[in-house]
């Protein structure tokens, strides 16, 4: 029902609508339709590593950026403050295109597009990491670091045995809105010429010029990737809390 | 402060000890020795330094001036000493404090196989034997939150037991615990305070204090008040604070 209820107004748009709407450039019933189709979709594997890859890097990044966060070193604690504030306040499209153009001629290193998005989106996304994962890790009690403590765990396995598991849990809804937004952050790596769902849609765009149809294809691509995220990500939180029942 | 009867050194030496929170003095110019095998049961009211002088033992807290040697080391900040102290200093918390993602058996095996380097066999074996121990080994696949507190507690007792320390410290072990749960948390302690165990007990138990006690320290203000053999402390106290607590505490 409640799934019906977002789709209602997307079918509306597709079905009931007048003759301004020229579905023939994506009717999989004819040949140049279904190419279209196949071509826009083509995109989704690179938006979906893209997104994969990039959240990964950046939930490591984060995790590494919060933990001098919660030093009682004040050394280690501005070190996080002055990341999470410099990455925060940079758009993402800016950082794209910085990393891209900018970072071969600062570092002597070219990256592929692929890489230059992957670490654009990982580094923005970071900070945001950083603040989650230094959240979770905060709401875990104190009572937790002194059993750690009295049974002797060194700081590492403290973390990875007792804090970071129980952390991780409860920032797991949190984890999964990251990589939602992941998702859709990517199409901005088009700019840079990244073959993803984005830029398959521009192009199609320039050759058959069917905005309203094309992007809506796009809008419909986005949502169906993100409402099986969605759908993982809750799956994954009934697994865990099953785990322990 | 030194004890008469102590001809081996003590375990636990503390000389002079004092610690601020902030503006706030929870001990001052503390003074204690505990023996091999003996059983200390600190008393006193709420904020008077109890909690405070047993974790600077295990050094959950750090102290400021004085010395504290447990097991012949001087506690400081340095690593390898935090490590040693607390391989051989066991704390049971009023909270339980237990892992409460991993089962029992994990909770109890995680230390001896993380830092006593025992093989999974080796660390589930002597899980099983200290939870026999405290009689609840049918428990071992549960996870803590479906035990009852009383069982909880048990269970944080073998956690501490599994590190085979030589000296147990416990905090206010039974205060979070309904009534009907204490007695069973307290036969364990009776049953180890039996076997030649180390202990300093923080309680307001004081049914169990006359029964295991080679000594009562009474503590007011962040200062040892008064200390005496169980016999001395419930019938002669020597300070009117101690009689004024032990008159409220029994009375009650």
């Amino acid at each position: 029902m409640k799934r019906f209820l977002i789709l209602a107004p997307l079918l509306m748009l597709l079905s009931g609508c007048s003759g301004n709407w020229g579905w023939y450039v994506v009717d999989p019933t004819t040949p140049n339709g279904a190419t279209n189709l196949k071509f826009l979709m083509s995109g989704a594997y690179n938006t979906i590593i893209m997104s994969l890859t990039a959240i990964l890097i950046s939930i490591t990044l984060g995790l590494l950026v919060a933990l001098p966060g919660l030093s009682s070193k004040r050394g280690w604690r501005a070190f996080n403050r002055t990341y999470v504030e410099i990455v925060r306040a940079v758009p993402i499209l800016v950082l794209i295109l910085w990393v891209y153009y900018g970072l071969p001629q600062l570092s002597g290193i070219t990256l592929n597009v692929f890489w230059a998005g992957v670490l654009a989106l990982a580094l923005s996304d970071s900070a945001f990491q950083a603040e989650i994962f230094r959240a979770g890790i905060q709401s875990i009690g104190k009572g937790q670091y002194e059993a750690a403590q009295s049974i002797s765990l060194s700081y590492r396995d403290t973390m990875r045995y007792v804090i970071l598991p129980q952390a991780i849990r409860r920032i797991l809804p949190a984890l999964g809105n990251q990589l939602v937004y992941m998702l859709k952050m990517s199409s901005l790596v088009s700019v840079i010429g990244m073959q993803e769902l984005t830029r398959k849609a521009n192009e199609l765009v320039v050759s058959e010029y069917r905005p309203l149809e094309i992007y809506t294809i796009l809008v419909l691509e986005y949502l169906v990737l993100i409402l099986i995220v969605s759908a993982g990500v809750r799956w994954l939180e009934r697994r865990m809390s099953a785990a322990e029942a | 402060m030194t004890d008469a009867r102590s001809a081996p050194p003590p375990v636990i030496s503390m000389r002079n000890v004092s610690k601020h929170f902030d503006d706030f003095q929870a001990l001052k110019d503390v003074s204690l020795d505990v023996a091999q095998g003996e059983r200390v049961v600190v008393c006193g009211p709420s904020g008077s330094g109890k909690s405070t002088l047993i974790r600077c033992i295990n050094r959950l807290e750090s102290h400021e001036a004085g010395e504290i040697i447990v097991d012949g080391m001087t506690l400081s900040d340095s690593k390898d000493s935090l490590e040693k102290i607390r391989g051989s200093v066991g704390m049971v918390f009023q909270q339980f404090n237990l892992f409460p993602h991993l089962t029992v058996l994990e909770n109890l095996t995680l230390g001896p196989r993380r830092v006593l380097g025992l093989s999974e066999e080796d660390a589930k074996a002597r899980a099983m034997t200290y939870l026999e121990r405290v009689q609840i080994p049918d428990q071992a696949a549960k996870f803590p939150r479906h035990l009852s507190g009383g069982q909880q507690q048990r269970v944080a007792i073998a956690r501490s037991l599994c590190m085979e320390p030589r000296i147990l410290l416990f905090d206010e072990p039974t205060s979070a615990l309904d009534p009907e749960m204490i007695a069973e948390v307290l036969e364990v302690m009776v049953e180890l305070a039996q076997s030649g165990m180390t202990m300093i007990v923080v309680t307001h138990e004081m049914g169990f204090a006359r029964r295991v006690a080679d000594k009562m320290v009474f503590m007011d203000k962040g200062e040892i008040v008064e200390t005496g053999t169980p016999d001395q402390f419930f019938t002669a106290p020597k300070s009117q604070r101690c009689a004024t607590f032990l008159e409220q505490i029994l009375n009650h």
